[in-house]
C-alpha cells in the first residue's frame, strides 16, 4: 500500500502493542480512538491516537508535526538578528521567554553582556508574560474541564499585560522584545506606574481563579490523582517546568542557575506533592504570585544606564558552539547554537520544553479515563508551536 | 585514536570589538606587535582544556578515546564512538548526570565523519550541565540512549527524522515531526532550504507544490 | 354562550376543567399552558445566553433586538430554514420520531402542573406518579435518537445519557416520597399523590415541607434538587453532551428543526421538574411567609407584587433604553425597547388594578369574580415566579462549575444520593409516626 499517507491501520503502533506474535489482533474489548489533530481541547493541532480498552486508556501515541515550520532550517539561513522574529513564534503564548533565551544565548556566544538596566527591564517583561502564559493555560484547561467562566476571566486580565507589551514594543503577542545585546526599546514614559497598578489590580484577580476552582469539590475530583508522574519518572522523562516541580523536585533554572537578574531578587519556588493535575494547578497559581514578587522588587529598582551593549551591527561570534537555557512558563527552554564565525548560525537547536514535556503524557494517563486525557494534556501545557517547531 | 572536536576552520573574524568578559576565556593574544595606531585585535575565545576530578578519572579510564574541553565556561567530552553508551550511562549511574536535557546533531558536510552527536546532560545533585560529543560517519549508526534516560525516545526521533541517523536499539524509530513517507532529511546541510518532498505533497495534498 | 363553556365558570369552588369534565376549559387551558411553556423556552434561551454571558463579563446577543431580546425568534427562524440532514445509514422513521418521543414526554406532564387550586388542567390523583412516570419517558426519546443515527459516538452519548437519567431517577423519586410522606400528617391520615393535593397539604399544615421536619425536608429538597439536574443532563452533569469530550451527545446527527425540538423538550423538561421541586417542596403557589406574616395587610401587599415584578422589569428596561447611545443606529432599538417597556408597564398596570380591585371586593368577605381573578393570577405568578429562581439557578450552576467525569457522576447518584435519600426517607416515616 502507499507508505506515503497517513493511515493508522498500515502503520505498526508499535508503542500501542497493536500487534505482538501471541496476539495478532486486538483484543474484542479494546479500540482505538483518534483524537484530532482538529478538536477543541487539544491546544493545537495535535493528534492523540488512544487505545482504549471500555473507557480505560491502555497507551497513548501523539502524532505531532502538523505545526513544523522547519524554524531550525530557516535559522540556518538567516543572520543572527534576523532571526530574532522566528523565535517568537514558537511557543507564541510566552513569546517573550523564547526571546530572551534566545539573545542571552547569542550574547553568551558572543561574549557580551547585556547591561543592568536591560536585565532589569528583560526580568520585568518575561515575568509578565509568564503571569500572561499561565492565565491562558489557567483559563484553557478549567474550559477543557468543564468551567467556562475562568476563561473569560483570565483573559480579560491578561490583556493588562498584552497593554503594555503593546505599549512597550508594538506587539501584544510576538513582541520581538529584546535584541542581541540588550533591548532596543527604552521603557515608556510612565511604565513603571503601569506595571505597579497591574500588580495591584492583578493580585485579587489571581485570588479570584482560585476563589473559583482551589476549593471547589467538582474540581479536585476532576484534578486529584489524576495524571499522576513521579518525581522519578518526571526526570528520567526530561520533563521540566511545573510539572516536574509539582512532582516534588524543588528546581528552578531562575535559582540553580540563574541569568538575567534573578540572583538580585527573593523569590520562592512552589512544589507539590504528589505529581498530579491538582498539584500542577497550584504549583502554577503560586508561580504566578511569586512573578508578581519579582515584577514589584524589580520595577522598583531599575538602574539606570544603557539597555544596550556594545554589539557590532553585524553579529559574527566566533567559532564555538554554547548551550543555554531559561525557565521558560513551560519548562526549560534551550538554545544551542553552533556558530561557525559566519554572520548566519551554523546549527541553532532550540530545546522546546513542550515537546519533551508532551512525551511524559503517555506515561501519565495509562489506566485513566477518556475524560482525563483532555485534562492531562492541558494540564502538561503545551503549545503546538513549541512542541513542531 | 580520539578526534578533538575542532570547530571547523573560521574565516578570519572581522573588525569588530570584543568585550573582555567572563569566564572561561583564554588569555587574549595581543601579544602581537602593538603598533600604537591600530591594536591587534584579541584572538576570540577558544576551547581549553577543561580539569576536574570527574576527568581525571574518565581520562585515565577511557585514555586517547576521550577528551575534556571548556568553552566560554561550557564543559564538554568529545568522545569515540566507541564509548556510547558506556560513557553516557557511567555519567547517569556514577556521576549523577540523571537529566538528559537534549540529544541533537550537526552536520558537517566537508567532513570526513559528518555528524556530531551531542548530548547535553545535566545533574541535579551536582547543578552541572555536560556535554558530550561523537562523531559518526553519514550512514553509520549509533546505539540509542533510550534504555538509559526515558527522555531519548523523542529526542532521538527528532534526530533521525531531521538528520538520517540511525539509533540501535531505540523501540520506535520513526519520524515525528514529518509525515511518515517523506523522503529526505531536512538538516542535512545537502538539503536546500527550498527544498521539498514534492511526490508527498502531490499525493497527499493534491498541490502541486507547497512554494 | 354554549353551556360547555359557561358551566365551567359558573362553579363557585376551585376545581380544575378536568375533575369539572369540561373539556373546551381543559383544551384552553392546555392551548395557554402549551404556548405559556414555548413562550417560557424562547425566555429561558435568551435568558441563558445573556446571564452567561454576563457571569463571563461579556454582554452576549445586543443586536438581534434590542438587548438580544429578539435572538430566540432568530435562532428558532435560522434553525426551521437549515437543511435538514438525515444520515443515510439512519432509520428514517425512528430518526424522525425520536425528538418526538422527548417532547411529547416533556410537555404531557404539563397538564398535572399545579399553578393554583383550580389553574391546572386535571386533578389526577396520581399526580405525581403520572409527572415521573412520563417524564421518564424522555429517556426512551434519548436512546431512540442515538440509535437510529447509525453511529457509534451518538450512540454512546445516548446510553450514557439515559444511564445517568435512570440512575438519577432513582433518587428523586425516593425524594419525592419522602415529601408525600409529609402530605399523610392530617386529621384523616391519607396522603395524596395529587399535585394540588400535595400544595394543598402544605397548605393546610401552614409550612412548606422544605422546613418540616427541618432538616430532613431540606435535605430531601437538596437531593430532588441535584437530581433534577443529572435528571435534565444540565451542568455540572453534562459530560454527555459536552463539546469537548470525544462523544459528542446523542444529538449530533441532528441539525435544523429536529435539534431544535431536542433543546425545546430540554428546557421544558427543566421547566417541568423545577415544578415537581416547587410544588412538593416549596409550596407551590402559596405567597412566601404564610404564617409569619398573615392577615389581610399582607395578603394585599403580597398581591401587589405581581404588579410589582411587571413594574420592575418596565423600569430595567427603560433604564436600557436611557442608557442606550443617541446613535441614529440604535433608534430602532430604543424604539423598540421603549415599546417593548410599555407593554409591561401596562401589564403592570393591569396587574396592580386586579390586585385593588381584588382586594376590595375580599373586605366584603364574599369572593367576587374579581377577587377570584387576582387570587388565580396570584397562585400562578408565584408559581411562575418559583419556578423561575430555578431556572436562574440551573443557568448560574452552568457557569461556575466544571462537570463531573461520568463514572464520578454515576458514582454519586449511585453511591451517595441514594443512601442519603433512603435515610431521609426513612427517617421522614419515623418522625411522622412519632408527631402524629
Amino acid at each position: 500500500m502507499n507508505d506515503s499517507t497517513h493511515d493508522v491501520s498500515n502503520r505498526a503502533l508499535s508503542n500501542l502493542d497493536l500487534e505482538t506474535p501471541e496476539k495478532p489482533y486486538l483484543d474484542s474489548n479494546e479500540l482505538i480512538i483518534n483524537m484530532g489533530p482538529q478538536h477543541p481541547a487539544t491546544h493545537g493541532v495535535l493528534r492523540v491516537i488512544l487505545k482504549l480498552d471500555g473507557e480505560k486508556v491502555l497507551g497513548t501515541e501523539c502524532v505531532i508535526g502538523y505545526l513544523h515550520r522547519g524554524v531550525e532550517k530557516i535559522a540556518e539561513n538567516r543572520t543572527y538578528t534576523m532571526f530574532n522574529p522566528y523565535v517568537d513564534r514558537m511557543d507564541y503564548v510566552a513569546a517573550v521567554s523564547n526571546g530572551l533565551g534566545y539573545c542571552e544565548a547569542v550574547e553568551k556566544l558572543m561574549n557580551v553582556e547585556a547591561p543592568a538596566r536591560a536585565k532589569y527591564i528583560r526580568v520585568i517583561l518575561t515575568e509578565l508574560n509568564r503571569i500572561a502564559s499561565h492565565q491562558l493555560w489557567l483559563g484553557t484547561h478549567a474550559l477543557d474541564i468543564g468551567a467556562m467562566t475562568p476563561l473569560f476571566y483570565t483573559f480579560r486580565d491578561r490583556e493588562e499585560i498584552l497593554k503594555i507589551f503593546e505599549k512597550y514594543c508594538g506587539a501584544r503577542l510576538t513582541t520581538h522584545a529584546f535584541r542581541i545585546g540588550g533591548c532596543q526599546y527604552e521603557t515608556y514614559a510612565g511604565f513603571e506606574k503601569e506595571v505597579k497598578n497591574f500588580l495591584t489590580f492583578v493580585a485579587p484577580k489571581i485570588d479570584e481563579y482560585e476563589e473559583l476552582l482551589t476549593t471547589n469539590r467538582i474540581w479536585i475530583e476532576r484534578t486529584k490523582n489524576v495524571g499522576v508522574i513521579s518525581a522519578l519518572d518526571a526526570i528520567a522523562l526530561g520533563v521540566t517546568g511545573p510539572v516536574l516541580r509539582a512532582s516534588g523536585v524543588k528546581w528552578d533554572l531562575r535559582k540553580a542557575q540563574p541569568y538575567a537578574a534573578y540572583s538580585e531578587f527573593d523569590f520562592d519556588i512552589p512544589t507539590g506533592t504528589n505529581g498530579d493535575t491538582y498539584d500542577r494547578y497550584l504549583v502554577r497559581m503560586a508561580e504566578m504570585r511569586q512573578s508578581l514578587r519579582i515584577i514589584e522588587q524589580a520595577v522598583n529598582r531599575i538602574p539606570e544606564g544603557p539597555i544596550m551593549a556594545k554589539v557590532p551591527k553585524i553579529i559574527k561570534p566566533p567559532v564555538g558552539e554554547i548551550y543555554h537555557s531559561i525557565e521558560a512558563p513551560k519548562g526549560e527552554l534551550g538554545y544551542f547554537i553552533v556558530s561557525d564565525g559566519s554572520t548566519q548560525p551554523y546549527r541553532l537547536r532550540v530545546r522546546p520544553p513542550s515537546f519533551v514535556n508532551l512525551q511524559a503524557l503517555d506515561t501519565m494517563v495509562r489506566g485513566l479515563l477518556v475524560a482525563d486525557v483532555v485534562a492531562v494534556i492541558g494540564t502538561i501545557d503545551i503549545v503546538l508551536g513549541e512542541v513542531d517547531r | 585514536m580520539a578526534e578533538e572536536a575542532k570547530p571547523p576552520v573560521p574565516p578570519p573574524p572581522p573588525e569588530s570589538e570584543k568585550k573582555p568578559a567572563a569566564e572561561g576565556r583564554a588569555a587574549p593574544a595581543s601579544a602581537e606587535a602593538a603598533k600604537p595606531a591600530a591594536p591587534a585585535k584579541p584572538a576570540g575565545p577558544v576551547p581549553v582544556p577543561w580539569t576536574s576530578p570527574l576527568v581525571e578519572k574518565y581520562k585515565g579510564q577511557y585514555g586517547s578515546g576521550l577528551d575534556a574541553q571548556t568553552y566560554l565556561g561550557q564543559n564538554y567530552f568529545a568522545v569515540d564512538r566507541s564509548l556510547i553508551p558506556d560513557i553516557l550511562r557511567l555519567l547517569r549511574d556514577e556521576e549523577q548526570f540523571d537529566y538528559c536535557v537534549d540529544i541533537t546533531a550537526v552536520h558537517y558536510l566537508q567532513r570526513e565523519k559528518q555528524f556530531d552527536v551531542v548530548w547535553i546532560l545535566y545533574s541535579f545533585p551536582r547543578n552541572e550541565r555536560v556535554r558530550v560529543k561523537t562523531q559518526i560517519a553519514d550512514g553509520a549508526s549509533i546505539p540509542s540512549s533510550v534504555s538509559i534516560w526515558a527522555t531519548a525516545n523523542w529526542l532521538e526521533r527528532e534526530v533521525y527524522d531531521m538528520f538520517g541517523i540511525q539509533f540501535d536499539g531505540h523501540p520506535d524509530l520513526k519520524r515525528i515531526l514529518l509525515p511518515d513517507g517523506w523522503k529526505g532529511h531536512p538538516l542535512r546541510k545537502d538539503y536546500g532550504i527550498l527544498q521539498q518532498d514534492n511526490e508527498w505533497v502531490q499525493i497527499n495534498l493534491g498541490i502541486e507544490s507547497g512554494q | 354562550m354554549p353551556n360547555f363553556i359557561m358551566s365551567y365558570l359558573g362553579i363557585q369552588d376551585a376545581i380544575t376543567p378536568g375533575a369539572a369534565g369540561s373539556q373546551f376549559w381543559a383544551l384552553v387551558y392546555v392551548f395557554i399552558i402549551f404556548a405559556g411553556v414555548s413562550v417560557a423556552v424562547m425566555a429561558m434561551n435568551w435568558l441563558e445566553r445573556k446571564a452567561l454571558a454576563h457571569f463571563q463579563i461579556r454582554l452576549g446577543p445586543m443586536r438581534v433586538g434590542p438587548h438580544g431580546l429578539l435572538q430566540p425568534i432568530a435562532d428558532a427562524i435560522k434553525l426551521m430554514l437549515k437543511e435538514d440532514i438525515i444520515p443515510a445509514e439512519a432509520d428514517q422513521f425512528v430518526f424522525w420520531v425520536a425528538p418526538l418521543i422527548g417532547l411529547l414526554a416533556s410537555f404531557t406532564v404539563y397538564t398535572v402542573i399545579p399553578f393554583g387550586p383550580s389553574q391546572a388542567v386535571s386533578d389526577m390523583n396520581i399526580g405525581i406518579l403520572f409527572m415521573l412516570g412520563v417524564s421518564s419517558l424522555g429517556v426512551l426519546g434519548i436512546v431512540v435518537a442515538g440509535w437510529a443515527s447509525n453511529s457509534h459516538y451518538p450512540l454512546i452519548g445516548a446510553l450514557r445519557s439515559s444511564a445517568q437519567m435512570v440512575s438519577y431517577e432513582v433518587a428523586m423519586g425516593l425524594a419525592v416520597v419522602s415529601a408525600i410522606l409529609m402530605t399523610s400528617l392530617n386529621a384523616t391520615g391519607t396522603g395524596t399523590l395529587s399535585m394540588i393535593g400535595i400544595v394543598q397539604a402544605q397548605q393546610q399544615q401552614g409550612v412548606w415541607f422544605i422546613f418540616k421536619f427541618f432538616p430532613l425536608g431540606l435535605i430531601a429538597f437538596g437531593i430532588f434538587a441535584i437530581a433534577m439536574i443529572a435528571e435534565t443532563n444540565r451542568a455540572p452533569f453534562d459530560m454527555a453532551e459536552a463539546e469537548s469530550e470525544l462523544t459528542a451527545g446523542y444529538h449530533t446527527e441532528y441539525s435544523g428543526l429536529r435539534w431544535s425540538l431536542f433543546m425545546l423538550a430540554e428546557y421544558a423538561a427543566m421547566i417541568a421538574v423545577s415544578s415537581i421541586a416547587v410544588a412538593l417542596w416549596l409550596g407551590g403557589w402559596m405567597r412566601p411567609f404564610p404564617n409569619l406574616l398573615q392577615g389581610p395587610a399582607w395578603d394585599f401587599i403580597f398581591s401587589l407584587f405581581p404588579g410589582l415584578t411587571f413594574l420592575g422589569l418596565a423600569a430595567i428596561a427603560m433604564v436600557g433604553v436611557v442608557r442606550m447611545p443617541s446613535h441614529s443606529f440604535f433608534k430602532i432599538q430604543r424604539i423598540g425597547l421603549a415599546g417593548f417597556a410599555a407593554v409591561l408597564g401596562f401589564i403592570a398596570l393591569l396587574l396592580l388594578i386586579i390586585a385593588v380591585a381584588g382586594r376590595s371586593a375580599d373586605a366584603s368577605g364574599a369572593m367576587s369574580p374579581a377577587a377570584r381573578f387576582r387570587e388565580g393570577i396570584d397562585y400562578v405568578y408565584w408559581f411562575v415566579f418559583k419556578v423561575a429562581v430555578f431556572m436562574y439557578l440551573f443557568i448560574w450552576y452552568r457557569a461556575t462549575w466544571p462537570r463531573y467525569r461520568f463514572d464520578q457522576l454515576m458514582k454519586i447518584g449511585w453511591k451517595v444520593m441514594l443512601p442519603i435519600s433512603l435515610v431521609v426517607l426513612i427517617a421522614t416515616a419515623i418522625v411522622g409516626v412519632l408527631v402524629s
